[in-house]
């Protein structure tokens, strides 16, 4: 029963079972167990934290080879902006897209401008006064799964319209049938992703029933091959058509900026996110109209699928920036229902003890009991991120009391005492031991 | 059995980084015990206003904190200057913080009336001179 895909998985041969992990994860679920790690996967939101802090490499993201695009007659790439920050000295952003067309897609559809689409009918709804303020943006699939998991007084706040990538597989699909004749079936749509997270968006999508998105295809996977196409150009089509706006969504702080709306916070790094959440939480963030938040430092040029330093590409995005208009597509009149989300936000409590909350109270109390027990180290050598989620595998059955290893050195020494007291009993006389 | 869980946590005075540990700590374990939504946001909103007053006017206190599956019981206890007009105290908007702590943001007046508003029942006994204790209670059931 495979009820939850995960772009993040784990190769068990390079894991050393060092803990390395353990310790990053925003929703601790992460245990290392007989050497190995392993991921609970019901609390996993697929951050790619784990991929990037593993010395060993062993945790990585599953996406799509390019040879998959393949499976179409029409292939139509889907890039992210973050894609443009990854190439130095760019100075045209249809050298990007060309070089997609020149590696086997047919069509290019930037991400960007769906984005701008985002941003007006977003800056529309809160005009209309129809949102739950502070609006909490749903751009990066890590951030609304863990609001789904940790924060359910939030959920009612979360953005509910399709991301730009969803929003670009719709309207690129469609324009390509039109201009083919080809039906859905045979016109595939394939996102160039900076993070797993999108990948698992597009396998297991939160807002709709199915993504229209085909496959999601890693930056860095196809870094190369694009690099070396766009070398070998010998003539470049214009393709773009999106302005500073849409590309500005691949930084912290660029969907924000363009509400052009002055009361608005963006943070970023998972950290960072689950403190503002916190405090929204506790109604000490007030006064804001929009949050934006992004999972990995910098926003998707962060993302743990790019090639190049988050920073570095945020320069380069910005000098790129300074070039284009400042947006260039607009919705006409109403918005399209198609840039709704199908199903609602609905809180999946998996950090819960029991469905019984008598229950649930009894095994607070006994994960209470055995914390006073544990040393208070958060080492990290029992495989569990701190003696409280040890404590709490304890009381749901997953865990022993002596994985600690304090307790077991304890109970060792335990053991010691009494074989090394054993000789020191008096040896029975001769008298006695005929006696017994 | 009867049963309920109970906390205590030392509020520590004039800390403000530290201000509202208890009240997060609290938060959390309703989410595990699978507390309904809307009382784990009251209970969360109505300790951490009373952990910041104790921070700002009686330099820190102790928290005793219930949780039973039909209601969690929080009892605030100071030993700070009291209150001496509670009617006045409680007014919206109303506040004695010193200059130097609004100036840090907090103390805006949102205190007592929010701390109200939050819980199902609040119970005052203070004494001017000897300290503050507040009662809160916030049943598992919507407020209607
Ligand atoms: S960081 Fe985690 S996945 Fe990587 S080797 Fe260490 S335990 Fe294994
Ligand atoms: S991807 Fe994120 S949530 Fe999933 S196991 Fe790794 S660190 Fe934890």
């Amino acid at each position: 029963m495979n009820q939850f895909f995960h772009s993040v998985t784990l190769d068990k041969d390079k894991c050393m079972g060092c803990t390395n992990c353990i310790k990053r994860c925003p929703t601790e679920a992460i245990r290392v167990r007989g050497g190995k790690a392993r991921i609970i996967s019901e609390r996993c939101i697929d951050c790619g934290e784990c991929i990037r802090v593993c010395p060993h490499h062993a945790k990585k993201a599953k996406s799509d080879s390019l040879d998959m695009i393949q499976n179409f007659k029409y292939k139509i790439a889907l890039p992210a902006p973050t894609l443009y920050g990854q190439f130095n000295n760019l100075d045209d952003i249809d050298i990007v897209l060309t070089g997609l067309k020149d590696i086997g897609f047919d069509e290019v559809f930037e991400v960007s401008r769906s984005a701008e689409l985002v941003s007006e009918v977003t800056r529309k709804l809160m005009q209309e006064g129809k949102l739950e303020k502070p609006v909490i943006s749903s751009a990066c699939p890590a951030v609304v799964r863990l609001i789904r998991v940790r924060f359910p007084d939030l959920c009612s706040h979360v953005l509910q319209l399709n991301s730009p990538m969803e929003t670009a597989a719709r309207i690129a699909k469609r324009e390509a049938m039109k201009k083919t004749g080809l039906p859905r079936s045979q016109i595939g749509a394939f996102f160039i992703t900076p993070c797993p997270a999108k990948v698992t968006a597009i396998r297991m999508p939160i807002s709709c029933k199915k993504s229209e998105v085909d496959g999601a295809i890693a930056i860095s996977e196809i870094f190369a091959k694009l690099a070396a196409a766009m070398e070998n150009l010998k003539t470049v089509e214009p393709l773009a058509r999106s302005g500073i706006i849409g590309v500005g969504w691949a930084s912290s702080g660029g969907e924000s900026s363009a509400l052009l709306n002055d009361k608005y916070l963006a943070a970023d790094g998972i950290e960072n996110v689950i403190r503002v959440l916190e405090e929204l939480e506790d109604e000490k963030i007030r006064e804001l109209n929009f949050i934006e938040l992004n999972a990995c430092s910098g926003g998707c040029v962060g993302g743990v699928l790019c090639v190049e330093n988050a920073y570095v590409a945020k320069a380069r995005l910005q000098r790129l920036r300074r070039y284009l208009p400042v947006s260039q597509n607009h919705i006409d009149g109403r918005i399209p229902g198609g840039m709704k989300w199908q199903k609602n936000l609905l809180f999946t409590p998996v950090l819960k003890l029991s469905d019984d909350m008598n229950e649930a109270l009894r095994m607070m109390a006994e994960i209470d009991e055995i914390c006073e027990e544990l040393p208070g180290l958060d080492c990290g050598s029992c495989g569990a991120p701190t003696c409280r989620a040890l404590a709490e595998d304890i009381v749901r059955g997953f865990a022993k009391k002596n994985q600690c290893i304090f307790i077991m050195r304890k109970e060792i020494k335990n053991v010691a005492d009494a074989l090394s007291s054993m000789g020191t009993f008096p040896l029975l006389s001769d008298e006695e031991e005929k006696k017994s | 059995m009867n049963n309920t869980l109970s906390f205590d946590y030392i509020v520590p005075g004039d800390d403000f980084t530290r201000a509202g540990e208890a009240s997060s700590d609290v938060k959390h374990k309703l989410k595990q015990i699978g507390y309904d939504p809307d009382a784990i946001r009251r209970v969360a909103i109505a300790m951490y206003e009373g952990e910041i007053n104790m921070v700002i006017h009686a330099g820190g206190g102790k928290a005793h904190v219930e949780i039973s599956p039909e209601k969690i019981e929080m009892i605030l206890a100071d030993h700070g200057p009291g209150i001496r007009d509670i009617d006045l105290a409680m007014r919206e908007g109303y506040s004695t913080a010193p200059d130097n702590v609004r100036a840090l943001g907090f103390g805006a007046g949102m205190g007592m009336s929010n701390m109200k508003k939050c819980s199902d029942t609040m119970e005052i006994d203070t004494k001017v001179g000897k300290g503050t204790t507040l009662h809160m209670t916030v049943l598992a059931k919507k407020k209607q």
